[in-house]
Formats: C-alpha cells, sequence, structure tokens
C-alpha cells in the first residue's frame, strides 16, 4: 500500500520559504493569511509497516516539524 | 594527539581540515569513511563541512544514520572529543549529540562571507586558547544556519554554559544586524553537557592561516593540542 507522509514546519517557527510564497500571493492579489512549505514522502510498504515509527525516528525533526501520515 | 575526519558522500571541506591538521599542525590524521563502523585509537574526530547525501530530507540526517553516524554518538558516549564544522553541526544536532537544529537562513540566501564572533565559553578544550569575550574573525558559506533551540532549553544552555560563540559586530556587541541567519540569541556555536562535543557554523579550517588573511581559526585547533 501507499502511504503518504506530510512534513510542515512547526507553527510559530519562522519558515522563510513559506513567507517568500505568501508574499508572492499577496503581490499578486490573494488574501492569503498564511503560507507554511514543507515536503511529501511517498512510501510504498506492506500493511503492518510501522510508518509511524519511520516517519518519527527518520522523516520528522519533532523539534522543528510536525507531520500527518495518510 | 591522532585525529579523524569523517568523509561522507557530499562532505567538502574534508581535504581542508585534513590538511590543517597535517600541514599546518603537524599531527597525526586519517580519513574514516562513512560506512566505518568504528572509531578507535583517535583522540578528537572532526565531522567536516559540505552537503552531505546533498542535504536530502533534512541537512546532516542521512549521515546521522550510517555505521560512521552511530560509531561517532558512541565516541561522544565514551567522552571522546568530537568537533563539528557546518555540515558537521548539523550532523551532531541529528545525532542529538547537541541540542537544538539547524534551519534555514533567514534571508533565504546562502551566505558566503566573514563573520565577527565573541567567545562566551573558554573553558573547552575546544576554545581554552582564547579569553572570554574575545572578538574573532572567521568565515561562513552555508544555507542553513539559522540555530533553534526551544525557550526553556535555551536557559538551561546558558545556564550550563553550553552556548559557546555568538555573531557580533566589530566591537563584540550581538545586534540583529550582526546576526547573519536569524539563529535564535545570535548563536553560532554551542557544546553537549560534557563539553566534550562542540558544533559551529563558522569554518575554523578555513582560517588557519594567517597568509589566508586569518588569525583566529589556528586557535582552536592550538586549544585543542595543547
Amino acid at each position: 500500500m501507499k502511504v503518504k507522509v506530510l512534513i510542515l514546519p512547526r507553527k510559530g517557527l519562522l519558515d522563510p520559504e513559506g513567507r517568500a510564497v505568501k508574499e508572492m500571493l499577496l503581490e499578486n492579489g490573494f488574501s492569503v493569511r498564511d503560507v507554511r512549505v514543507g515536503k511529501l514522502v511517498e512510501l510504498e510498504v506492506e500493511e503492518d509497516t510501522d510508518v509511524k515509527a519511520i516517519a518519527e525516528r527518520f522523516l520528522v525533526n519533532p523539534l522543528v516539524e510536525e507531520y500527518i501520515i495518510e | 594527539m591522532r585525529f579523524a575526519v569523517c568523509v561522507f558522500p557530499g562532505s567538502n571541506c574534508d581535504y581542508d581540515t585534513y590538511y590543517v591538521i597535517r600541514d599546518v599542525l603537524g599531527k597525526d590524521v586519517s580519513f574514516v569513511d562513512y560506512t566505518v563502523g568504528k572509531l578507535h585509537g583517535y583522540d578528537c574526530v572532526v565531522v567536516p563541512g559540505g552537503f552531505s547525501f546533498g542535504d536530502y530530507l533534512r541537512a546532516g540526517v542521512i549521515a546521522s544514520k550510517t555505521p560512521l553516524g552511530n560509531a561517532i554518538a558512541e565516541f561522544a558516549h565514551r567522552g571522546g572529543l568530537v568537533l563539528g564544522i557546518c555540515n558537521g553541526f548539523q550532523i551532531l544536532t541529528e545525532l542529538h549529540l547537541l541540542p537544538g537544529a539547524l534551519l534555514k537562513n533567514k534571508n533565504r540566501r546562502f551566505l558566503c562571507k566573514d563573520v565577527y564572533l565573541r567567545v562566551e565559553n573558554n573553558s573547552l578544550l575546544f576554545t581554552r586558547k582564547f579569553e572570554r569575550g574575545d572578538v574573532i574573525k572567521l568565515p561562513i558559506a552555508h544555507g542553513e544556519g539559522r540555530y533553534y533551540v526551544p525557550e526553556e532549553e535555551l536557559r538551561l544552555m546558558e545556564e550550563r554554559g553550553q552556548v559557546v560563540l555568538r555573531y557580533c559586530d566589530e566591537d563584540g556587541q550581538t545586534t540583529e544586524e550582526s546576526n547573519p541567519n536569524g539563529s535564535v540569541s545570535n548563536i553560532a556555536g554551542v557544546c553537549n553537557r560534557g563539553g566534550n562535543v562542540f558544533g559551529l557554523m563558522p569554518h575554523p579550517e578555513r582560517a588557519s592561516e594567517d597568509l589566508l588573511g586569518y588569525h583566529h581559526g589556528i586557535i582552536f585547533w592550538h586549544s585543542l593540542i595543547s
């Protein structure tokens, strides 16, 4: 099965990439309140694979990032 | 004194570091490949700058999960001296040998320039040839050097003397303008609680000969070998 791990910079932490995208959108007339830019890791794994362990031990630095498994 | 210089795919300051230790200091030094899972017979392990594994996923994380990454952690836990420069600093935070994390520079630019730094802790084996409060000049070259640590942890680090270097102006004032990458509290270098692991974003190995116009990089090495 395919599992997606979505990783985002923690809320409240400065995200320079998100800020750049936000500024671009504002300058182009879109009223966005906030933008965060993260990354998507798609894994093809067996049903019983501990994706949470993979995310927490390797894919995410919990000090500065948060994640969602889909 | 025997040094090891770690080599990961994408390390690019490994030869500069090796050169300074062997040719400038005249000390014994070996390269150690990332596939090697043990570090025995060394007094100091240097994790050099570069872009290990292309900085994929997060700077330093893939290097930290290699056999050599594990060996560095084991060496540090035995009390061995570990110095992480730039990408080496990032690897040491990913190994949890040092607190905090290094994020993309505030201004989104790769920064390659000279900076002034204030020595905040000169009691380490890495910094004992400095005076506390010394203002020194070293080059930086990084895209992800914004040091971050939560406020509470920062307070404890300050109490324990774990903040070793701060970005400052020529007069030693830690201003916002002199903070090149947006690091919390102008932090450029930190150590662990035991004082045997030290990481910094600036490059002492590129600033260890007067011929190059720098006079302070060499002092870190002289501190180590004296």
